[in-house]
């Protein structure tokens, strides 16, 4: 996972709430194999709409979402997360999230800040006035922009940490790395070993 | 769980606190979770490919691929198995465990190689199963493994990223439970009907946040794969894990095996493995017992494991349940399995028997199965399939002409795989027909869609297979006049 610090990239005015996973991301995507190439897959019938929001030419490059109440509530799917990712979104904004997916994007280093109603009411207005521009999401101050409008946001401490260390689960368990090697000098010779094949 | 048990490092200790202290990487602080070294990792094709591509994606190796050995079991066809997979989504899992076991640098044994299998059959056949160590898999029923004394953990796909990785885990403690089976079995009852028992009567969650040691004479009599057959069903009574201490009949088992350690080894893993039973003053947060002389053949009538009875006895009646969601459990289940209350069991028609699955399919339950078929046949009306755990298996089986009595008793001989234990490869049942399983699971569509699901040994799927409704071995007794002496399996 990537550490991040800020975040800059074209801002999009999501204007729906109780977006759940399965418009993130439909069931039927679930059989692939790989944990990648989930963007064809991101809110699938939604897109089928040649006027929604992430089809408009003003908004290609989508960086940072700003939504309603409610994301991602619904199922505890991953590949929620995984379709945002690979689309190229890397933070999410919003009142209020569901709560397995607030997990889950913070396992997969995807930012997800909430801010209050209105302040998300008055980032969509500023984004619709000159779509197209740009917003930062600033991991250190815990802070969100458009233009010269700055709001904080609320991360909760150790997500917050593992984002700006770049940690996943792994990430973690690797930080005792030297631990688990001093565990395997000590490991006795007895033990299963699948190679060489005998 | 706030009272776990996990043992401090001093004081006597049960058989699975020993196993898990002796893995100890980091003891976690406040609540945090162990992490656990694991001994070996079984791969198949079903929960890897987003564990690898994740690896893939964060451009990490597998740390220890001398730890890890992947095999093809789930949907794989167990005829016609040198043909292109038909169902495309099978055949995609199974090419892309292949890429990645070629990438990662992981042993493979794929279809058509001697040592494929069921995942569960073939890390004990090549000895890579043994006392004392943790095992791990992308599969609940990886407590089979603790028939050894080994911790047998099933693990999501996130976890089987995280073992490939680290080959550690963040494993919370757990607690312990003594299920203690004493008194000798009758002739015709086995390890299976002292598991189904067993869940009967701790029911499907009773087991937990436990790790359950199997411990008591009639346990100590039985071989390995009856010891196999019970642990592995230990995920049907909600534990984690569920073993059974090492002794004479785990040593003789291993010894010789391709990967059992050898000379010096051998003497100072026998040396470790023989303090590993659980100290006599060791206390357990629980202890179940049952008195193995009572048990008789045992059955499921129901889409829960833990919904089973004795063979002799009938279909319960949703009232005599107190517990009102333990009565609504029981009317869904008999309406999914269209039985009425008060029908003897003994009077339900079978449309298949499955002999197979990881629960039964090793070399005993086959010869267990035989022991009853031989010089008969199957009652018209059923379809018969014995499908092998693993090619192995198949071929001891053919060594010992198995094969011909299975066919001459008119079963399929399949190769081998999961077969009908779950409905992810062709062999399913169609809606409505009703099965007598060795397998594991009786829940709703489990073995195709609309397909009803018997829980039962090796013994009542041979002997249901002669008379065509569920039946003892003691049925044949009288019918017949064959004796089912020495088929404890
Ligand atoms: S035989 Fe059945 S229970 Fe065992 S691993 Fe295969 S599908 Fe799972």
């Amino acid at each position: 996972m990537d550490k991040i610090t800020t975040i800059t990239g074209v801002a999009v005015p999501f204007r729906r709430s109780n977006v759940d996973t399965d418009q993130i991301i439909p069931a039927v995507f679930l059989k692939r194999v790989t944990k990648t190439g989930y963007e064809d897959a991101l809110f699938h019938s939604w897109r089928q709409d040649p006027d929604f929001i992430l089809n408009r030419p003003e908004y290609q490059g989508a960086t940072v979402l700003f939504a309603g109440q409610d994301f991602g509530i619904g199922s505890s799917r991953e590949h929620a997360v995984w379709a945002l990712r690979d689309f190229g979104i890397t933070a999410v904004i919003a009142p209020r999230f569901g709560d397995i997916f607030r997990g889950n994007s913070g396992k997969q280093g995807l930012l997800v800040g909430t801010v209050d109603e209105e302040l998300v009411e008055k980032f969509w207005e500023l984004i619709e006035a000159e779509p197209g521009r740009a917003a930062t999401v600033d991991l250190v101050a815990r802070t969100v922009s458009v233009a010269d409008f700055t709001v904080p946001f609320d991360i909760d401490d150790y997500t917050r940490w593992r984002l700006l260390e770049g940690l996943d689960d792994i990430g973690l368990t690797l930080r005792d790395e030297a631990r688990i090697t001093q565990f395997e000098a000590a490991r006795e010779t007895w033990r299963p070993r699948t190679l060489p094949v005998r | 769980m706030s009272d776990t048990a996990t043992a401090p490092s001093t004081g006597p200790k049960t058989l699975a606190e020993k196993v898990w202290n002796d893995h100890l990487v980091v003891k976690g602080e406040d609540g945090s979770p162990d992490l656990i070294y694991i001994d070996l990792h079984l791969v198949h094709e079903v929960t890897s490919p987003q564990a690898f591509d994740g690896l893939r994606q964060a451009g990490r190796p597998v740390r220890r691929p001398d730890l890890t050995i992947a095999t093809e079991d789930h949907n794989t066809p167990t005829l016609a198995i040198d043909r292109p997979i038909v169902d495309l989504t099978s055949r995609t899992q199974i090419e892309t465990l292949r890429t990645n076991c070629e990438e990662f640098g992981i042993r493979l044994h794929p279809l058509g190689d001697i040592e494929q299998g069921i995942v569960h059959v073939v890390g004990p056949q090549l000895g890579l199963t043994m006392p004392g160590i943790t095992v791990v898999c992308g599969d609940s029923h990886t407590s089979t493994h603790g028939a050894f004394g080994a911790m047998g953990i099933g693990i999501g796909t996130s976890e089987v990223e995280h073992v490939l990785a680290t080959q550690t885990l963040p494993l919370a403690p757990f607690k312990t439970m003594a299920i203690t089976v004493e008194g000798e079995l009758r002739p015709g009852v086995t390890a299976k009907d002292i598991i189904l028992a067993v869940i009967a009567k701790i029911g499907t969650g009773g087991g937990q946040g436990y790790v359950l040691e199997y411990r008591g004479s009639a346990i100590r009599a039985l071989s390995m794969d009856g010891r196999m057959t019970i642990c592995n069903m230990s995920i049907e009574a909600g534990a984690r894990a569920g073993m059974v201490a090492p002794d004479q009949t785990t040593y003789d088992y291993l010894k010789g095996r391709a990967h059992a350690p050898e000379g010096a080894d051998w003497d100072a893993a026998v040396a470790y493995w023989d303090t590993l039973a659980t100290d006599d003053d060791a206390v357990f947060d629980a202890e179940v017992y049952l008195d193995a002389s009572e048990l008789e053949p045992f059955v499921t009538w129901g889409t829960n494991p833990g919904q089973g009875i004795s063979l002799s006895e009938s279909v319960p009646s949703p009232d005599s349940y107190s517990d009102p969601n333990d009565r609504q459990a029981a009317e869904r289940a008999l309406e999914y399995m269209d039985l009425a209350a008060g029908t003897p069991m003994k009077d339900i028609k079978v449309d298949a028997v499955f002999m197979g699955s990881c629960t039964n399919s090793r070399i005993e339950d086959l010869r267990a199965f035989a022991s009853i078929v031989k010089g008969q046949k199957k009652a018209d009306h059923v379809r018969v399939m014995v499908v092998p755990g693993s090619a192995r298996v198949r071929l001891e089986a053919e060594a010992e002409g198995l094969d011909k009595v299975f066919e001459e008793f008119g079963a399929e001989w399949r190769f081998a795989g999961c077969s009908m234990c779950l409905g992810m490869n062709p062999d399913q049942l169609a809606p409505g027909e009703r099965c007598a399983s060795t397998s594991n699971r009786n829940f709703e569509g489990r073995q195709g869609k609309g397909g009803r699901t018997h829980l039962v040994s090796p013994l009542v799927a041979a002997a249901t297979a002669i008379r065509g409704t569920l039946s003892s071995p003691w049925d044949l007794a009288v019918s017949t006049g064959s004796t089912t002496e020495g088929v404890n399996a």
